[in-house]
């Protein structure tokens, strides 16, 4: 077999030894005791040729049913939207998606800037002053945002709303058992936080209330008035977790006086891919900065007065803070934080405000016409694109139907929400046509009542 | 464009470009603004640059220009494994059966996801030699915490949640003391040797009845072989705490010897590194974790099951520490690395680990004697030399990564492993040719001598880059974290 990634010649190989003083590579590996020492041969499948392998993972690509050939209305966190060509031949340059992380800064402006650009940008978006290079994702950047309040308030209990991501709940519950943290669950009303729990919940042992805006059920939360309830124990802190399309036409948290705004930029520029790689962002004010998981670009000068970019504060970080840091994180999502850019970059000011209004207006259409076809929505609070509809029998059901007829159907509420057996949660993003919602909603209507 | 500043993209943004055309609103439209309490509708817009598309294209074509990757040169950075990301990975991910795919699509149109999921947990568990895999860590920092909450539940399950220390060579990468902290383990610190491993005196005396794990890094971040691993898995397991293998160094001993052979209870691996992620400048990465038997009923859930050749997600694990990451992982990075896998195959990864290691030590015998190492046995896949003859000579490590610059390669990995004064950790893969290798000696060679001879060429470094040296300290001092318009 040939290995296309392996320069080194028998040729150079001698040479090499012979300098190194040995007759052989095994020699090199006679530190590792002979009862460690593997003997005998991987068991993996045996390589294949470059052409065959490129076919048998189109094939085996080709079993999934992807979203260029279905028409689909499931969103629930993960959304189908427009991704301009300009993303792809921006992220597909080898200083991007070769490099590292910028140590070295007079060699890697580049991708500094970059990420000085996407904080900047998100920092608008979100309206708050402070704004990382970005976190994994969004899930665990609801995570650390408890970290960071529970760390700064000192106290252990975090209430969040029911209607924040099920997945970003059930994240917080795993690592608050790390942070000793008591997680009380806050119910809903219509669809919305029930802000009669939230008041009652909310004592001086709080320190954070988490929400999602738009929520998970596509709801817009009243953040104005989650604000006047938090007043009541100044020392909560005010954390929402928001798709920044949504914030396009959307007041942003940070205008009501949110203390942390997270989310993931996917929804900008990055494809679906079975749910990652996403990009998680984490946006605060100017007090917690220095409180702030992962990394910061700032601003400087080189010795010339030239303006340049570095890494700053990195002090909070594992890699020299060890087990004092502000967090574990190490890699961020840099390249999917590029692609986000060069997508909001493209869209611009006007395209991110019409991008969101066109969703609102599309998932509008959506819903009136379900009402119509007999499948009224679930809750009157206002939305963004998303629309919850009861149906008459089990969603899995309908949407193994809905499949047959060339659609991926909406997200099955009842999986996560007892109380929402039977219910579809539906997306309904700019690129999809009147068309395909008409004929979406017949077959739902035809599935529904048949 | 030198000696001017390069615009950002705000700087070339003007009112009345766009860079974008979006699908016309062709549903009867309604009223927002009357449907909405005006409190929630956006009264300032996000002010996003406005550029046309060659503009855009124009300003990212010259910040990859104004960056360094593995195409562009050798690029040694310890620790990293910065090896080449072959194209192949970046067209299959493209398919639009895998990136066009969504995370709650029933499981029955998304059998080939599933299928490379699987197959991918059974190449890594027989590379690893441990029982189970899951893909779920998005990184090497979440596998660490993921395993560690793995041990915490495990402990408990025991009767054991006394168990809050955790042992941390002092060696190791600060993620390892910080995923403990985030865990809610106290951090124990254990000394090393003069030959660079672990003392296992000392782990004698740190390890008591509170012991939950060591995490170990093997090869260790000075690129050596802990030769007494089985004598410390012993010592760790006697005192009843697991062990926890660090997989960052993993590309130096594939098919030669695997974790799970030495005692080790859970491993996590660098997708991003070691199976060419890539690395995308800081991320996203991947980062599995694998486990013993022992320990399967604690993974994170879902976890990939197959049953006459249909696959599936199972989440009935009620000893599950829970969800660690949304979905099932970063997806698109596990297929960039099964790809690699199967184009190597069994002889192939073992050619990798051979090749890193042989390119490791004939760097380090060729500069051995230009500069200090402290340690001098053979190295695994990387090396690390100290700069304190030089420093003492007025350049410090910090000049000559800087000077190295000049020569189109980027710098080691510096000051780090912290216990090797003024340290270069120099890892240069299994990638790289010879005479690459060869040029980064004589480069090397040649500053050592301008350090006798000539030093301001080291101190004036970096001469070709697009910035001079930079003001680190007054960046962090005053941060300036966004741009601002003029007003």
């Amino acid at each position: 077999m040939d290995f296309r990634y392996l320069p080194v010649t028998e040729t150079d190989k001698a040479e090499m030894l012979e300098k190194i003083g040995v007759k052989s590579t095994d020699e090199l590996f006679s530190d590792i005791p002979e009862k460690v020492r593997l003997d005998r041969e991987l068991q993996l499948t045996k390589p294949k040729s470059e052409y065959e392998l490129k076919r048998e993972l189109t094939q085996m690509a080709a079993k999934n049913a992807n979203t260029l050939d279905y028409t689909s209305f499931l969103g629930a966190g993960v959304y189908d939207h427009f991704i301009p060509s300009v993303v792809d031949h921006v992220i597909s340059r080898q200083e991007f998606y070769t490099s590292y992380t910028p140590y070295q800064p007079e060699m890697t402006q580049g991708e500094l800037q970059a990420m000085f650009e996407f904080q900047t940008m998100i920092s608008e978006i979100t309206a708050m002053p402070v704004v990382n290079s970005s976190l994994y994702d969004g899930g665990t950047a609801v995570v650390e945002a408890m970290n960071l309040s529970v760390g700064q308030t000192k106290k252990k209990k975090l209430l969040i709303s029911s209607a924040v991501h099920p997945e970003h709940r059930q994240l917080v519950k795993t690592a608050s058992v790390g942070k000793g943290v008591e997680v009380v669950e806050i119910g809903l009303k219509d669809g919305q936080t029930d802000l009669d729990q939230l008041e009652k919940e909310l004592d001086e042992d709080v320190a954070a209330f988490i929400v999602q805006y738009p929520n998970f059920l596509g709801q817009i939360e009243p953040l104005e008035k989650i604000r006047e309830v938090l007043d009541k124990q100044p020392k909560a802190m005010m954390v929402v977790s928001s798709n920044p399309l949504a914030l396009g036409y959307l007041t942003p948290p940070g205008e009501f006086g949110a203390d942390i705004v997270v989310g993931d930029t996917q929804v900008f520029g990055i494809p679906a891919q079975f749910g990652g790689p996403h990009c998680g962002y984490f946006a605060t004010t100017k007090k917690l900065m220095r409180k702030v998981p992962g990394r910061f670009v700032g601003e400087t000068t080189d010795e010339n007065g030239q303006r340049g970019f570095v890494l700053v504060l990195q002090t909070r970080e594992q890699h020299i803070r060890r087990e004092k840091a502000t967090s574990n994180i190490t890699s961020n999502q840099a390249l999917n934080a590029v692609a986000s850019s060069a997508a909001m970059s493209a869209l611009g000011k006007n395209g991110v405000k019409e991008m969101s209004e066109l969703n609102m207006q599309k998932a509008r259409y959506t819903r009136s016409q379900l009402e119509e076809a007999n499948l009224p929505a679930a809750f009157d609070g206002s939305f963004f694109n998303e629309v919850v509809v009861k149906l008459s029998k089990p969603a899995s059901e309908v949407n193994e139907k809905l499949f047959e007829k060339g659609f991926i159907g909406g997200f099955d509420l009842g999986r996560v929400y007892p109380e929402f057996e039977n219910h579809m949660l539906i997306a309904t993003t700019e690129i999809r046509s009147k068309e395909e919602i008409d004929a979406f909603v017949k077959e739902m209507g035809a599935i529904n009542n048949g | 464009m030198a000696n001017e500043n390069f615009p950002l993209i705000f700087e070339r943004s003007k009112e009345g470009r766009n860079g974008y055309n979006l699908p016309a609103l062709d549903v009867p439209e309604v009223n927002l603004e009357e449907e909405l309490d005006s409190a929630y509708v956006r009264k300032v817009q996000a002010n996003l640059p406005e550029v046309d598309e060659l503009e855009l294209m124009r300003h990212y074509t010259g910040l990859s220009n104004r960056n360094f990757g593995i195409l562009s040169g050798f690029y040694p950075l310890g620790s990293c494994t910065m090896k080449y990301n072959p194209v192949i990975n970046e067209d299959v991910i493209r398919l639009p059966g895998f990136s066009h795919i969504h995370p709650y699509q029933d499981t029955k149109t998304i059998q080939g996801a599933l299928e490379l999921m699987y197959d991918l947990q059974v190449h890594l568990e027989e590379i690893t030699g441990m029982d189970e895999i899951t893909l779920q860590p998005a990184a090497g920092s979440q596998g660490e915490w993921t395993a560690l909450m793995i041990f915490k539940a495990f402990h408990e399950a025991n009767g054991e949640s006394h168990r809050n220390e955790v042992i941390v060579p002092d060696s190791a990468h600060g993620t390892n003391p910080s995923s403990a902290a985030v865990a809610g383990f106290k951090v124990v610190e254990v000394k090393s040797n003069e030959k660079g491993l672990v003392d296992v005196e000392d782990l004698k005396k740190v390890v008591n009845e509170n012991t939950a794990a060591l995490m170990l890094t093997n090869p260790n971040t000075l690129g050596l072989f802990e030769t007494e691993i089985l004598e410390m898995s012993e010592i760790v397991h006697e005192a009843g705490g697991k062990m926890y293998y660090d997989g960052a160094n993993l590309n130096a001993i594939m098919g030669y010897a695997r974790p799970g052979d030495m005692g080790f209870d859970a491993v996590h691996l660098n997708l991003h590194k070691t199976f060419t992620g890539p690395h995308g400048g800081g991320g996203p990465g991947s980062g599995p974790i694998g486990v013993t038997d022992e320990l399967k009923p604690f993974l994170p859930k879902p976890v990939v099951v197959e049953k006459d050749g249909q696959y599936d997600f199972d989440y009935d694990l009620p000893q599950s520490i829970g969800m660690v990451k949304t979905y099932y992982g970063n997806f698109g990075i596990n297929v960039r690395a099964y790809t690699y896998i199967r184009t190597l195959g069994a002889e192939g990864v073992k050619k990798v680990s051979e090749g890193a290691v042989l390119n490791a030590n004939y760097l380090m015998r060729s500069l051995e004697d230009s500069y200090d190492l402290p340690f001098t046995q053979h190295c695994k896949h990387e090396f690390v030399l100290s700069g304190n003859r030089q420093k003492k000579q007025g350049v410090k490590t910090l000049d000559i990564a800087k000077r190295l610059m000049d020569f189109d390669i980027h710098p080691p990995t510096v000051y780090f492993p912290l216990i090797v004064e003024e340290a270069l950790m120099i890892e240069p893969t299994e990638t790289e040719s010879k005479e690459t290798l060869d040029h980064f000696i004589d480069t090397m060679k040649q500053i050592a001598d301008e350090t006798e001879n000539n030093q301001d060429v080291i101190h004036s470094a970096p001469h070709k880059t697009t910035v001079k040296r930079l003001d680190e300290a007054t960046a962090s001092r005053k941060p300036k974290l966004r741009w601002e318009a003029e007003v």
